[in-house]
């Protein structure tokens, strides 16, 4: 990965901020160039940039998206924007359940997850939202494994939860137009798989870390 | 470019602002070192807060004045923008709304601006009350959800009539065509925005010196008998006073003032009433981190609209 922001990137950012006004709160944290996994909820197309363009420009220089790979090949358009102007990981999503048996399927799923450990390198930082697919900005969606095995394999790195709110509203799905409206973004405590925590507990914590960082209710 | 350069009594208005700019912001410096107590301390950093905010405003307008029209309707566009932005936000939309904000945002609210730039006064004037009426409901219908429909289509109508509508007809006052005053429009948007805006402070001020007896509690705890009256009567002072920089005689400056004034009281009011309704408290955050637009314009929404058509009716031949 060539090093340094792509031009459209930065105007992609810039346009994000001056429709959504995003206004940014580190509750639990600092910024930082550290490595680290920033997880969010998945409520629009806008929450990557969103939240890319929080952070600061050396750190942005650094961070790369987690995109699945099934939606964003399927036209020219997404494969430049991905590939070209992000930089993004691509992954296949429920590649371990298409497989067809349990040996396969873990054989696959180590092999997505060295993937990203590759992708992270020694400084990157990683944008990953865990529920998979885009939600309708009222409920958080169960938490896929792969945010708990990317744990165990990259300890060093640092998971940052973090929540962006009222952009489903703004470009909600299965919309290409958006419209102008304030939101917010909180980034939350770091936390850590515990020794010997099941899976199932360290996503549940991870999904609870995120939802409560949510600062107005539900509509 | 900065053809207002050329207009000495405009420039006399801007020396006056930041005359009384300087001295704000000596007056808040001085309060800040004498408060003593807690309560005080927090009162002074909000009227600190609100001098240091007032600075950035005013050097703002006052440079997009002197680039002449372009630069004020730039202005007011992107003021428009933010406190529709602003206004959406708080006021729950469906995602059956979805095209039709898009169309208000981009295009009716563009346009608005865009026919004042070329002068077409006919259809500046029914832009939103006539053909946005009709295609708000038509645009929210086609989206085939009926759910609230008639609310919906009420409150996206309401808010691109107070945030682009009745705005926009501060910088229309740049089009009127008033005999003797040719090329000095300028100095009538700024005494319109001056009045309105010191009515503002002036009835905060006598209301944190004197206020006792509320107008209005539920709607509005802040506002009190004694501040409208005290501020009121000192901002038509002061508009009455600025009579020589307007193409109004002293008793016509001080009747406009005065209904200045007030309008800016009833337009404060109506904005509070729909916090109330929507419970602002909510989305209260997204608002104090952007300093809240739609709370500084509030008063001139209402005002301006009543300013543009009376001066278009007495003094444009």
């Amino acid at each position: 990965m060539s090093d340094g922001i792509h031009p459209i990137a930065s105007l992609l950012a810039a346009v994000a901020r001056g429709i959504t006004g995003v206004q940014v709160q580190w509750a639990g944290c600092q910024p930082d160039v550290k490595q680290r996994i920033y997880f969010a909820n998945h409520t629009s197309h806008l929450d990557f940039v969103v939240l890319w363009s929080a952070l600061p420009s050396e750190i942005r220089a650094l961070t790369r998206p987690v995109a699945a790979k099934d939606y964003w090949e399927e036209t020219p358009l997404r494969r430049y924007l991905t590939e070209k102007v992000f930089k993004a990981v691509l992954v296949e999503r429920g590649a371990t359940a298409k497989t067809k048996n349990h040996e396969e399927g873990h054989f696959v799923g180590r092999h997505l997850i060295e993937d990203l450990a590759v992708a992270l390198g020694k400084k990157n930082s990683l944008i990953l939202f865990p529920e998979g697919t885009r939600g309708d900005g009222k409920q958080l969606g169960e938490f896929r494994a792969g945010l708990y095995h990317l744990a165990l394999r990259r300890p060093d790195v640092e998971l940052v939860p973090a929540y962006l709110e009222n952009l489903n509203r703004i470009l909600p799905k299965g919309e290409f137009l958006m419209v102008p409206m304030l939101s917010l973004l909180t980034f939350g405590k770091p936390l850590q798989v515990e020794p010997h925590e099941e899976k199932e507990v360290f996503l549940g914590r991870a999904r609870e870390a995120v939802s409560s960082l949510r600062r107005i209710g539900p509509a | 470019m900065l053809q207002g350069f050329r207009d000495p009594k405009l420039m006399c208005l801007f020396g006056g602002v930041l005359f009384l700019l300087i001295v704000s912001s000596l007056v808040g410096r001085i309060l800040k070192s004498a408060s003593k107590t807690e309560a005080s301390r927090a009162t002074i950093d909000n009227l600190n807060a609100r001098i240091r905010a007032w600075w950035k405003m005013c050097l703002l307008f006052g440079f997009s004045l002197l680039v002449g029209r372009t630069g004020s309707l730039v202005m007011f566009g992107i003021i428009s923008f933010l406190a529709m932005r602003e206004y959406m936000t708080l006021v729950p939309t469906r995602r059956g709304d979805h095209r039709t904000l898009f169309w208000s945002f981009f295009v009716i609210m563009p346009l608005q601006y865009y026919l004042i730039g070329i002068q077409w006064y006919g259809l500046f004037a029914i832009m939103i009350p006539v053909l946005a009426f009709v295609f708000i409901p038509t645009s929210i219908a086609l989206s085939g959800d009926t759910e609230h429909f008639l609310e919906r289509a009420a409150k996206i109508q309401f808010g691109i009539m107070i945030c682009a509508y009745c705005l926009s007809h501060a910088p229309a006052l740049l089009l009127l065509d008033i005999p003797g005053f040719q090329g000095h429009d300028a100095r009538l948007l700024l005494y319109l925005v001056i009045v309105d805006q010191m009515s503002d402070v002036l009835q905060y001020v006598w209301g944190k010196l004197i206020g006792r007896h509320k107008i209005a509690w539920r709607v509005s705890p802040n506002k009190t008998w004694e501040g409208f009256v005290g501020g009121v009567l000192t901002a038509t002072a002061l508009g009455t006073a600025l009579w020589w920089a307007t193409p109004f005689t002293p008793a016509q400056s001080a009747a406009l003032s005065f209904t200045i004034c007030i309008l800016g009281f009833c337009g404060g009011l109506v904005m509070s009433a729909i916090k109330r309704d929507i419970g602002i408290k909510d989305f209260g955050v997204v608002i104090e981190g952007h300093g809240g637009i739609l709370d500084r314009i509030d008063s001139l929404c209402f005002a301006a609209p009543i300013f543009f058509h009376l001066v278009r009716y007495f003094f444009v031949p």
